[in-house]
C-alpha cells in the first residue's frame, strides 16, 4: 500500500515481471500506474508491504540496484541546454557497463541530432533521448513511464522495435501506459490498474482469452431474453449492436444463426473471437477517465 | 572517482552554457569593481577605491556563484526533474554533492583569479595581509552561501526561486558593505548588514586582505554561524524533486 496523507494511491497491490518479456502497467489516470513504478524504482517508499526488485528492496539496496536498473521517466529528467551526444555520453559514463553513446544514439534514430539541445528537440525525439538514457544503463529490469506519449507513427514504431529488442536480450521491461493500442502491440504480460488496485493481471493471452464474444448486428428486433436463455450465454444490447459475451465457439455461432434464421431475424457484421484489450480495459475500469 | 568527474564535467558544461549566469559570476563583480575603482564616487575610509573595494568585490563573487549560480542551476535541475533522474543512475547523493562542490569551487578559483588580475591592473598592491585566513574565509562564505542558495533552490518553485535568488543578491549587496562601508549606512540598517553573511564575509576578508576590518571579531562569529546553520538547513528542508 501507498497513502500520501488521506490519499491511496495504491493498495493490495502484487504482480510480477519476468525477465525477456514486457510487461505492460495499464490503467486511467490517477490509478497508480506511476505511483507504483516510483516504488520499484525507489523514489517513493511504500506505507506498508514489500518490493523487491531483482531480490532488492528498491529503498534500502538502491546503491546496488541503480547500477541494475534503466528508467525512464515520464517528463524526461534532461536540462534542457544538455545536447544529445553528451547526455548519452554522461550517461554511458555514469553506469561505466561500456555501453558507446554512438550505438545508443543510432538505435533510438538521433544519430543527426547528435548537437542539439533537449530544448530544440521534437516531443518524439525528447522520449527516444529519454529511452536511450534508459539503456545505457544495460539494464537487467527497465521502467519506462509513458514511452509513447507524444511521439508519432515512426517514431511508435521504432520504440517498440527497441523495447521488443530489450526484452529479448533478457532484460525485464516494465512500461506504465495509458494507450491502449501501444499496450496491445507491446505487452507479453499485462497489470491493469483502477481506483489504486490491481483489476487485471495475467499474460496478454490469457486475458483475452478469458473475454470471448460474439458481436453482430440485426435490422429486425427479436426477442434478446429468449435467445440468450437457448444458448445459455448473456447477451447485451451495446446501441446498435448486440454482443454474446463468454464465447466464440463455432457450435455456439451456429446454433445461434439457426434460432436467428428461425425467427427471421438478421444477422449483419458477425465477428468472434477474444475482445480487444481496448474493450476488456474498458469494462474493467467502467466508471473512470482515461 | 570516474563517475564524479563526469558529474564534475557536466556541472562546468552547465555553468559554461548558461550565459546569465555567468553575467552574474564575473562580469558583475568585474564590472563593479572597474567602475568603483574609476570613479570617485564611494567613501573608502581613507583607502585607494580598489583597496578598498577588493575585499567586497570578493565577498560578492562568492555570493554570486556559492548562492546565485547555484541555487538557480539546482533549482531548475529539481524543476526539470534533472536531480530525479540522476537519483536513479550510480552517482548517488555523495557524489552529486561532491561535485556540485567543486565546480563551484573550480569556478570560484577563476574568478577570484581573474578579479585579482583586475585590481592589480587597477593598481591594487600585490601583497595579501594574510593567506591562511583568506582561503579560511573564502571556505566559511562559500559554505555559508551554498547552504543558503541549496535551501531555497530545494524548497522553492524554480521560478520564484530564480527572483528570490536575485532579489535576495541585490539585498546582500546593498546592505552587506560590499561596495561601500557599512558605517555610511543608517544605523538600523548597520546593525542588519553586520548580521548579514555578506556583511560579514566582506569584513573578514578585508581583514585577510587589507588588515583594515572594522569588526573582525564578530563577523568571524557571524560568518561561522551562516556557514554552520545554512547547511544544515539546506540538508534538512531540501525536496529533491
Amino acid at each position: 500500500m501507498m497513502r500520501y496523507g488521506a490519499v491511496t494511491a495504491v493498495e493490495h497491490v502484487s504482480f510480477n515481471a519476468h525477465a525477456g518479456r514486457v510487461t505492460v502497467i495499464l490503467g486511467p489516470n490517477g490509478a497508480g500506474k506511476t505511483s507504483t513504478i516510483e516504488a520499484c524504482e525507489g523514489f517513493r517508499a511504500v506505507t506498508s508491504g514489500s518490493v523487491r526488485v531483482l531480490g532488492l528492496d528498491p529503498q534500502r539496496d538502491r546503491k546496488q540496484l541503480n547500477k541494475r536498473i534503466g528508467v525512464m521517466l515520464q517528463d524526461g529528467g534532461i536540462y534542457p541546454t544538455a545536447r544529445v551526444g553528451e547526455i548519452v555520453a554522461h550517461y554511458c559514463s555514469l553506469y561505466g557497463k561500456g555501453v558507446v553513446a554512438n550505438e545508443v544514439i543510432k538505435t533510438v534514430g538521433l544519430e543527426h541530432r547528435t548537437k542539439s539541445t533537449w530544448k530544440k528537440l521534437s516531443g518524439g525525439e525528447q522520449q527516444r533521448l529519454s529511452l536511450a538514457l534508459a539503456l545505457t544503463a544495460r539494464p537487467e529490469v527497465a521502467f519506462l513511464d509513458e514511452p509513447t506519449s507524444g511521439v508519432d507513427v515512426n517514431g511508435r514504431d521504432m520504440i517498440r522495435a527497441v523495447i521488443k529488442n530489450l526484452a529479448s536480450t533478457g532484460c525485464a521491461v516494465v512500461l506504465a501506459t495509458h494507450e491502449l493500442d501501444e499496450a496491445e502491440r507491446c505487452a507479453d504480460d499485462v497489470v491493469i490498474f483502477h481506483e489504486a488496485k490491481i483489476v487485471a493481471n495475467g499474460s496478454l493471452e490469457s486475458i483475452r482469452s478469458q473475454s470471448y464474444e460474439i458481436r453482430f448486428r440485426s435490422g429486425i428486433a427479436f426477442d434478446v431474453a429468449a435467445l440468450a436463455k437457448y444458448l445459455d450465454f448473456p447477451i447485451q444490447n451495446m446501441g446498435d449492436e448486440y454482443v454474446i459475451t463468454g464465447t466464440a465457439d463455432a457450435a455456439v455461432i451456429g446454433k445461434f444463426s439457426e434460432w436467428m434464421s428461425f425467427h427471421g431475424a438478421d444477422i449483419r457484421d458477425l465477428r468472434a473471437g477474444a475482445q480487444r484489450l481496448e474493450d476488456i480495459f474498458r469494462r474493467l475500469t467502467a466508471g473512470g477517465s482515461q | 572517482m570516474k563517475i564524479l568527474f563526469a558529474q564534475l564535467r557536466s556541472e562546468i558544461r552547465v555553468i559554461a552554457r548558461n550565459a546569465e549566469q555567468l553575467l552574474v559570476i564575473i562580469g558583475i563583480p568585474a564590472a563593479l569593481l572597474v567602475f568603483f575603482s574609476q570613479v570617485d564616487v564611494l567613501p573608502t575610509n581613507g583607502q585607494t577605491p580598489v583597496d578598498f573595494l577588493l575585499p567586497g568585490i570578493f565577498a560578492l563573487a562568492i555570493m554570486s556563484t556559492a548562492m546565485v549560480s547555484l541555487g538557480i542551476a539546482t533549482g531548475f535541475e529539481r524543476s526539470y526533474s534533472v536531480l530525479k533522474r540522476l537519483g536513479a543512475t550510480p552517482l548517488g547523493t555523495g557524489r552529486l554533492i561532491v561535485a556540485k562542490s567543486l565546480a563551484v569551487v573550480l569556478i570560484e578559483i577563476l574568478q577570484l583569479a581573474v578579479l585579482y588580475s583586475i585590481a592589480i591592473v587597477l593598481g591594487k598592491d600585490a601583497d595579501i595581509a594574510n593567506a591562511l585566513l583568506l582561503i579560511v574565509a573564502l571556505f566559511a562564505g562559500t559554505m555559508a552561501f551554498a547552504g543558503i542558495g541549496l535551501l531555497m533552490a530545494g524548497t522553492l518553485r524554480a521560478e520564484v526561486n530564480l527572483a528570490a535568488q536575485n532579489g535576495l543578491y541585490l539585498v546582500l549587496l546593498l546592505l552587506g558593505g560590499v561596495i561601500f562601508p557599512l558605517d555610511k549606512l543608517p544605523e538600523p540598517l548597520q546593525n542588519v548588514g553586520k548580521l548579514l553573511p555578506s556583511g560579514a564575509l566582506a569584513d573578514v576578508l578585508r581583514g585577510a586582505i587589507t588588515d583594515t576590518a572594522a569588526y573582525c571579531q564578530s563577523s568571524w562569529i557571524v560568518l561561522a554561524c551562516w556557514a554552520l546553520l545554512a547547511p544544515l538547513t539546506a540538508a534538512k528542508f531540501f525536496r529533491w524533486s
